[in-house]
């Protein structure tokens, strides 16, 4: 049984992961880096604290959330404005990020 | 994943034809050992062993979101019956669920793959849609859930084909295909016995591609069916952090989802769907990849959405390598 599996009898949906060779501290590692690519235009963070997240703001704003199935209302609730995927601005940067 | 019951979600506007459906179907082989489950008794009396009655009551999740409304009359109802099974009491390999013709089956699938004391001992069979083919090209235009319903199925049922004619049926058959390119379509009239509509695992089916791009009819009430696809493998992570973005701020607009990606790092294709807000938990497919077929392929219906957008969001994020920015988008 790989890791996809395995974990998605538990939480959300979202946390399985796929390489079962990587440590469950390496595999939130790498999920908060992934997060931090979208959230940084937002000026949030994410960073692993045990086996959930923190996520926090320039201005010193802190949450503790358990996955990416709750990260985004925290992200919303810090911010007080919507994080949207489809927001051109958002599109737009990521495109240049990635060229 | 093994053990698991399958639950089967019977949904579809008031009139459709569930009822009479699900009366034929307990005469044959398909529910002869389910369980069913029904909201209201109709006129039509249902003559099961394990027929159970569901009373309205809702109760919503901390969250508040809608979409994950789980039915806590529902769950009790399915809690009995797992009860007095596990007891010896009564014996059934399948669940059968009636919904209400008012309801969206959302908060039904949602009880049944999320609910932390059920999912574990549940698997989501099919979600079967019974569309009436005389009226339901009206109730589709006069009542958005309806297409709520249709745009949920697995498998759609135009019922009453032999009184509609074949040319109102096919032009409801068009749209249903227009509006739920993933969805296999059934023709049933009074006579003929009622098809096998139960599904398999997901994984004991082989792997079928959708063509969502040439819609051959409007579905109605701004709702556009659509294809995203990779040809290379997705980071699970990166699309998971994108799919939950998406469904968080738009999950209410995204009718249905469902597909087979590839993931880095894993052989076998993955199988996802969802509804609104609620996503199945994948499942590694048993069949290989067909040859020259491995790629992504995700079939989306929704609305007021701009599909282009969803797309170009689909790449940005999950697509292609992403490089940290480091200024901020104005508020």
């Amino acid at each position: 049984m790989c890791g996809l599996c395995g974990s998605f009898a538990h939480g959300h949906w979202s946390d399985g992961v796929a390489s079962a060779s990587a440590t469950p501290a390496a595999e939130r590692a790498r999920r908060a880096s992934v997060a931090n690519a979208a959230l940084a235009p937002y000026g949030l963070a994410l960073k692993p604290w045990g086996t959930r997240y923190v996520l926090a703001s320039r201005t010193g704003r802190q949450s503790v959330v358990d996955g990416f199935g709750n990260l985004w209302p925290a992200a919303e609730r810090m911010l007080g404005r919507a994080c949207d995927p489809l927001d051109e601005a958002v599109i737009a940067r990521l495109e240049r990020s990635g060229r | 994943m093994t053990g698991r019951l399958p639950v089967d979600v019977v949904t579809g506007f008031l009139g459709a034809g569930k009822t009479s459906l699900l009366r034929r179907l307990l005469k044959g082989p398909e529910l002869a050992g389910a369980a069913v489950l029904v909201n209201e008794f109709g006129e039509i009396g249902l003559d099961h062993l394990l027929l159970e009655r569901i009373d309205g009551d809702v109760v919503l999740l901390k969250s508040g979101c809608v979409c994950c409304t789980v039915r806590g009359d529902l769950k009790a109802a399915v809690e009995g019956l797992l009860g007095r099974r596990a007891r010896g009491e009564i014996a059934f390999d399948r669940i059968a669920i009636e919904t209400t013709g008012l309801a969206d089956p959302t908060p039904v699938v949602a009880t049944i793959v999320s609910d932390a004391a059920l999912k574990h001992r549940l698997a989501m069979g099919a979600v079967i849609c019974v569309v009436d083919a005389l009226n339901g090209a009206e109730t589709l235009d006069a009542h958005e859930v309806s297409l709520r319903q249709a745009a949920a199925a697995d498998r759609i049922v135009i019922s009453k084909v032999d009184l509609a004619g074949a040319e109102t049926t096919r032009a409801i058959e068009a749209r249903l295909r227009a509006l739920n390119p993933s969805a296999d379509i059934l023709l049933l009239d009074e006579t003929s016995a009622p098809p096998a509509l139960w599904l398999g695992r997901s994984d004991d089916r082989p792997i079928s591609r959708c063509v969502a791009d040439q819609p051959a009819a409007e579905p109605g009430h701004g709702a556009h069916a659509f294809l995203l696809e990779a040809d290379r493998p997705l980071d699970w992570a990166r699309f998971g952090l994108w799919l939950s973005m998406l469904l968080h701020r738009h999950g209410g607009d995204i009718l249905r989802l469902k597909g087979v990606i590839e993931i880095e790092g894993v052989t076998a294709p993955v199988a996802i769907q969802g509804v609104q807000r609620v996503v199945h938990a994948p499942e590694h497919l048993d069949a290989a990849w067909p040859p020259g077929e491995r790629r992504s392929s995700l079939v989306v219906i929704a609305r007021n959405i701009d599909p282009e957008r969803v797309e170009r969001s689909f790449r940005a994020f999950a697509s292609s390598p992403i490089v940290a920015p480091s200024c901020a988008i104005p508020a």
